[in-house]
């Protein structure tokens, strides 16, 4: 289970951003109103890339529940990052399936290739990579996907990771 | 060629969009349920067509329905459960991605059928190019006067919305899935209540997957008694099965429920044979949760009968010589394939998507990976492969949801078909780090069993 990070990060709401919550919460009866939070966390960490326990509190606040409401949930999902993370996260599935046709190689290869532990960020800000579980493409592997759109790349070789680093890379540069 | 209810125009150019979908004759099914059908007779065809759960537990969906408490004053939700997270099942996503109509006309047809006039699609996060999909489809139909207010100026009103999950497998368990959509830690319910008497915000619902829902189309469009025509037994209808591993074509497959499993694995009209003509050592047939099986019972049951893409034939020999359908994912695993590494990385994952609420699931998913981790590495004992026997049979049956059998499962039957390579990794620690078992003796053909005498 991932840590709350202690943190003195400030993250400020955009009125665009609790536009966004307004609409969310429309989607449920309004005595329901908590279960606008996954949706809600997913927007907030697109915008600032994690979830600093300021804006937690925010989202807190803004559904008028304990913050411990929001942590707990923050805290069992994998997809919420509680600590910053590289602009572009690689997440490369390494479940079963995918290693029967190279998933671990891959892995190493990204490894190598960014020269960062998992979990850890590139010296540029740019990258992270992590192993994740069983992302629902097993016959298309070795796949990698890359929030906050999550954008899917299948059938990967060291070429097309090699590509799709290169061409991320241009892409934050500009 | 199988016949296709719901992949039929899956190479359609833009059938994702709601005008094409409707000129490949999609929403029919919708509009002849709701102006010439009551909610009673839908019902009725989904339990006329035999269709089974395609989520993994293969439960009759027209049954499930009937079961649906109908307290005066209370919402009524249909939820599908698209959170499909099963390693080896990729089904779901293909079909919303491709043809999102379908599902939407499914949610349609099935929430007029339950009563409800507030539904939800939950869909795992991770599929955000999926849900970005299924909102514009959903404008679509709304836009075309399917959704909203007074549909079709029949006076039903149906709103249906997205809503992501956090990443978790175990939110595909139906009541840890209502748990999430609440708002709340993915913690699966002690059941009773039951879902359909107290579900999302206590009120009666049902939960059915995407491809269920997609399948109550074709049976409303042709009448559940022609869907029940396809199929062998009570394995009615097609099924999606998703195919990965050491195969030549891997993908997704619409079949007709009956194709013997040996055709497809080897004929070019579905996965083509083994890949890099490589041999077959063995399969999981239905997702990472349901008992391997090796080569030599895939193909035929231990009575030397053909094995048929059936829920029985699948399940034939129960857990000494069966495995069975779950949701579908086919995973192929060829000559050169370590069945320890493979166990290990499935024990690995269960830990890692245990909620943690009962500590036989909790601590034994743990036991299990670092028992497999240090017999996968050299390090094991003969005695760890008992031990993994017992730890599985404490957890199995003794926790508050089936995550706890899904993970002990795959380590006992493993353990039981292919004993020897584990025994291997213990007697020879430097070899089992240089190179692989083999297919050794897995795809020999057994002899047939004596008859038991009763
Ligand atoms: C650990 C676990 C994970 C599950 N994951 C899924 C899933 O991803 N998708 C799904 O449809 N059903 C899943 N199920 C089965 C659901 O609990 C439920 O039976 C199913 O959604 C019912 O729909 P159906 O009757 O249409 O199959 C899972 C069950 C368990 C125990
Ligand atoms: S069996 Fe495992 S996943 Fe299911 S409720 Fe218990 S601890 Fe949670
Ligand atoms: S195992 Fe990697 S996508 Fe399913």
């Amino acid at each position: 289970m991932l840590k709350i990070e202690e943190t003195t990060v400030v993250h400020d709401f955009s009125p665009h951003l609790y536009q966004q919550f307004q609409e969310i919460v429309k989607r449920y009866p309004v005595e329901s109103a908590k279960a606008a939070l996954l949706p809600i966390l997913h927007v907030v960490q697109a915008e600032f890339g994690w979830l600093s326990v300021d804006a937690m509190d925010k989202v807190a606040e803004y559904l008028d529940i304990q913050p411990i409401e929001v942590y707990e949930v923050a805290s069992f999902y994998t997809m919420y990052f509680l600590r910053p993370q590289g602009k572009y996260m690689l997440e490369v599935c390494r479940t079963g399936p995918c290693c029967l046709v190279g998933a671990e190689k891959i892995m190493k290869y990204i490894e190598q290739k960014l020269g960062v532990k998992e979990g850890d960020v590139t010296p540029d800000g740019l990258f992270s990579w992590r192993g994740v579980e069983c992302l629902a493409a097993c016959g298309f592997a070795p796949v990698l996907q890359i929030g906050p759109e999550y954008t899917f790349y299948e059938n990967l070789t060291e070429a097309s990771v090699d590509q799709l680093i290169s061409d991320l890379t241009i892409k934050a540069n500009n | 060629m199988g016949r296709k209810l719901l992949l039929e125009h899956i190479n359609v150019p833009n059938i994702n969009t709601f005008d094409v979908y409707r000129s490949k004759g999609g929403y029919a099914a919708v509009e002849k349920a709701l102006k010439t059908l009551s909610p009673e007779d839908i019902v009725e065809e989904v339990k006329k067509s035999g269709l089974r759960g395609r989520g993994g537990a293969g439960f009759p969906t027209g049954m499930k329905w009937s079961f649906l408490a109908k307290p005066e004053g209370k919402p009524r939700y249909l939820v599908c459960n698209a959170d499909e997270s099963e390693p080896g099942t990729f089904k779901d996503r293909f079909l919303m991605t491709k043809i999102p109509h379908l599902l939407i006309e499914g949610m349609i047809i099935g929430s007029f059928a339950l009563g409800a006039k507030t539904s939800y699609i939950y869909v795992r996060g991770e599929m955000m190019p999926q849900i970005r999909i299924l909102e514009k489809a959903i404008a679509e139909a709304r836009n075309a006067g399917f959704l909203g207010k007074n549909i079709l100026g029949t006076g039903y009103d149906l709103e249906l919305y997205v809503q992501p999950g956090g990443g978790a497998y175990i939110c595909g368990e139906e009541t840890a899935l209502i748990e999430s959509l609440e708002g709340k830690r993915g913690n699966p319910r002690i059941k009773p209540p039951f879902p359909a008497i107290a579900g999302l915000w206590g009120c009666p619902t049902v939960v059915n997957n995407v491809e269920s829902i997609a399948a109550v189309v074709p049976i409303i469009r042709d009448g559940g008694e022609e869907y029940a025509k396809i199929g062998v037994g009570r394995s009615t209808g097609t099924k999606l099965i998703s195919a990965s591993g050491n195969l030549v074509k891997p993908g997704i497959y619409e079949i007709e429920l009956g194709v013997p499993v040996e055709e497809f694995i080897y004929s070019d009209e579905y996965c083509g044979g083994i890949a890099n003509g490589k041999r077959l050592k063995a399969v999981v047939a239905g997702g990472s949760s349901v008992p391997i099986l090796p080569a030599n019972l895939i193909n035929k049951t231990i009575n030397q009968e053909a094995r048929l893409m059936t829920y029985e034939s699948l399940s034939d020999g129960g857990f000494a010589t069966g495995s069975m359908m779950g949701s579908g994912g086919f995973i192929a695993f060829d000559e050169d394939q370590c069945i320890v590494r493979n166990t290990w990385n499935f024990a690995r994952f269960y830990h890692h998507e245990s909620c943690g609420q009962c500590s036989p699931c909790r601590e034994g998913t743990g036991w299990m990976e670092k028992v497999l981790h240090r017999l996968e590495y050299g390090h094991g004992k003969l005695s760890d492969i008992d031990l993994l026997v017992d730890v599985s049979r404490k957890i199995e049956g003794n926790t508050i949801c089936p995550l706890g059998d899904a993970a002990a499962w795959p380590v006992a039957s493993a353990i039981r078909h292919f004993r020897d390579e584990f025994e291997w990794h213990v007697t020879e620690p430097k070899f089992c780090l240089q190179r692989n078992y083999g297919l050794a003796h897995y795809a020999d053909p057994l002899p047939k069993p004596e008859p038991v005498a009763v």
